[in-house]
């Protein structure tokens, strides 16, 4: 195959690789600090998308034209306003079901994804529809042989670089991230040793969802049209991700969410069979990963065996 | 001592009242049409049930369902013949109480899955897909007995989901929910591009015939026209009787309780010498199987098949049901599927936000009351036993 076809096909897959990696470090580190899963995650991006559609209508019918200004706006509203939803699904459905059995968990957050994707398709304007995204990074791009390197896409990608990285910072080397790790290792003696439990956890779960919704203005900026599945289908690659690369470990989750992204990609490209079939191929992959590490590629470290 | 015994035994009357109530309204709510008067019997309804809760007349109810089923359980089937009966011609709510009957069975299914044994299944509308698509692909191009149709369509549930028993099994908890989640959406969109199985337009599927006899044709007997549903509501019924008495019996058994050993605690059955493998498998393929042969009716009753009735909402449509009505409780299913199935066709103002209200009333249980509408009982193996 032609050396500039699988450049371009490389970079596509490092798109969908970094906004799978996002949703995925989400559901790693809500498991880190609680052992739950918070599927609602996803159907939070899709609420994060809509949220910059939204103040995106509400700067253009105010009169402001920048791009920049326009781009900025949206990620502060749209970060700021999911961070806040993050940390209020964790108050008032994850919280309080500590005690009961993780399954639980699992479904009031599957259940409040549901609310959330529905209530977007119902309650927002012609929700039911796809709508487009505006285009707000420069488009311009350079050819090189087959290799059509747009100018939005290395933007984007940057960015997702940096946010990780930043992520890693405040987790390995602020105090906030020092009770982040205290509190995914071990809750008790974190508590004992004076960190505030609950705060940590309301601070990771808004996060979490901060970086789901930059994910979800990724995905627009990048497809520029959202709907209001995307944050299903995310949710569950996400997860998927976070899963195959094994559950509290970021570099287990990043991992997962690029493979999940290759996946595809060789399953569009590379394989004999119609490209409709790459989520086909992608998932069977994923489980049978799942059958071959029960617990991930990078495991927990505490693992119960009979 | 038989009559020291009788003297205890709770009277089957309390359910028997409870039954006869609940059927007269469901009758009066499928014959209203007005949505004004809809509300309002749905409110009253409700203000009957919180006040009957409240005045303590439940529990009399619950003692004589568990410990007089032999009585009620046929009770409950007249019951359901009877408001068959009155709605003989009227084919919209002939349709309504098929799949009542049959999301009962599959969710019966995803009961000793989830309920018993403890696995996890949000692939529970796949598996009723697959049952639905061998009956559109059998009945097509083949002339196997439609009966053994059934049969062969829980059969296909139950082989396509063994494909996923290795990951299953070694699986827990929440790698174990994304197994069928991933397993969901590949079905989905493999149905949806495969061309030979239609593509997103699905297929159509013939009706059920059994020894010449077409269900698709309406009835007339003793000059009484009868709706075609009717055939399919008694097929229905028939096959949900079998599948609540199998699963009761399981439950009963020490088949239960091995798989009630395992839900509990893995590694304490397993020290136990119980053989966690082989009753993971059996619950998982045994509640595949019943939701494959419910799926494979209902596709034959609907007429078509598509990839868009058997996503990953509809899978949680059915674990609603099974949550709403009180996990491992065969009854609370019944109960749940009817208020599921029923209420947001007949409040045409609710349909457009089912899935929301659906999903809403299922984080509400969960956070108040989550043990369901009908908690599961302790076992009586000696109904003369003081509970």
């Amino acid at each position: 195959m032609d050396p500039g076809l699988i450049a371009q096909h490389t970079m596509n897959g490092l798109m969908l690789g970094m906004m799978y990696a996002l949703v995925a470090v989400g559901f790693t580190l809500f498991f880190g600090v609680l052992d739950v899963i918070k599927f609602s995650h996803g159907d939070v991006l899709t609420v994060g998308a809509f949220t910059a559609l939204a103040a995106f209508i509400g700067m253009r019918s105010i009169g402001v034209t920048s791009d920049a200004a326009q781009l900025l706006v949206i990620l502060l509203v749209a970060i700021g306003t999911i961070a806040l939803l993050g940390a209020v699904i964790a108050k008032l459905f994850v919280l309080p079901l500590r005690t009961a059995p993780a399954l639980n968990t699992l479904l009031i957050t599957l259940m409040l994804g549901t609310v959330l994707r529905e209530a977007v398709r119902l309650f927002y304007p012609d929700g039911a529809n796809p709508k487009p995204f505006p285009r707000l990074l420069p488009s311009d791009s350079i050819n090189i042989g087959n290799l059509n390197l747009r100018l939005d896409n290395a933007i984007l990608l940057a960015a997702g670089t940096l946010v990780i990285v930043g992520l890693q910072f405040l987790l390995n080397r602020t105090k906030l991230g020092l009770a982040i790790r205290a509190v995914a290792q071990d809750e008790e003696t974190a508590r004992t040793m004076g960190v505030n439990f609950n705060a940590v956890v309301l601070i990771t779960f808004a996060i979490g969802s901060a970086l789901a919704a930059f994910a979800g203005i990724m995905n627009g900026l990048y497809y520029n049209e959202i709907n209001f599945g995307i944050g299903l289908y995310l949710g569950v690659v996400g997860f998927s991700a976070a899963i195959i690369g094994g559950l509290g470990s970021i570099y287990g989750a990043i991992l997962g969410g690029f493979l999940f992204a290759a996946l595809q990609t060789i399953g569009a490209v590379a394989l004999p069979f119609a490209s409709a079939y790459k989520d086909v191929f992608a998932f069977a992959v994923v489980i049978a990963l799942m059958a071959w590490r029960p617990t991930g590629l990078i495991p927990e470290k505490l693992s119960e065996r009979v | 001592m038989a009559l020291a015994g009788l003297d205890k035994k709770p009277s089957i009357l309390p359910g028997a009242t409870a039954v006869v109530l609940a059927t007269a309204f469901l009758i009066v709510l499928l014959r209203v049409e007005n949505q004004k008067a809809v509300i309002t019997l749905l409110a009253f309804g409700m203000v009957a049930v919180v006040a009957t809760n409240w005045l303590g007349y439940f529990t009399p109810v619950a003692r004589s369902f568990s410990a007089r089923e032999d009585a009620l359980g046929p009770f409950t089937v007249v019951a359901a013949l009877v408001v068959a009966a009155v709605f003989h011609e009227d084919h919209f709510v002939l349709l309504m109480l098929c799949t009542v009957v049959l999301y009962t069975v599959a969710t019966l299914g995803l009961n000793i899955q989830f309920g018993y044994a403890g696995v996890l299944n949000f692939a529970g509308a796949s598996f009723f897909g697959i049952g639905a698509y061998t009956a559109a692909v059998l009945n097509q191009h083949t002339a196997v007995p439609h009966l053994l149709v059934l049969l062969t369509g829980g059969a296909m549930a139950a082989m396509i989901g063994s494909l996923l028993l290795l990951p299953v099994l070694r699986t827990r908890g929440h790698y174990a929910a994304v197994v069928t989640i991933a397993f969901a959406l590949l079905l989905k969109t493999f149905l949806e591009v495969n061309d030979i199985l239609g593509g997103p337009q699905g297929l159509q599927v013939r009706g059920m015939n059994i020894f010449g006899w077409s269900f698709n044709n309406n009835i007339e007997f003793a000059g009484i026209q009868l709706s075609f549903y009717v055939s399919y509501f008694l097929l229905s019924l028939m096959i949900l009787i079998v599948a609540f008495l199998l699963v009761r019996r399981v439950e009963r058994s020490w088949i239960g309780l091995n798989l009630d050993a395992l839900r509990l605690d893995e590694t304490a059955a397993s020290c136990f010498g119980l053989n966690i493998v082989r009753w993971k498998v059996t619950a998982f393929l045994l509640g595949n199987f019943l939701i494959g042969t419910a799926g494979a009716l209902f596709g034959m009753v609907g007429g078509f098949v598509q990839p868009n009735n058997y996503t990953f909402a509809d899978s949680l449509i059915l674990v609603s049901i099974l949550l709403l009505g009180g996990i491992g409780n065969p009854w609370g299913v019944v109960l749940a599927t009817v208020l599921v199935v029923i209420v947001p066709e007949k409040l045409q103002v609710i349909q457009e936000y089912r899935f929301m209200l659906y999903a809403a009333l299922v984080m509400i249980v969960l956070l108040f009351r989550p043990e369901g509408l009908l908690p599961r009982p302790v076992r009586r193996y000696f109904s003369e036993w003081r509970s």
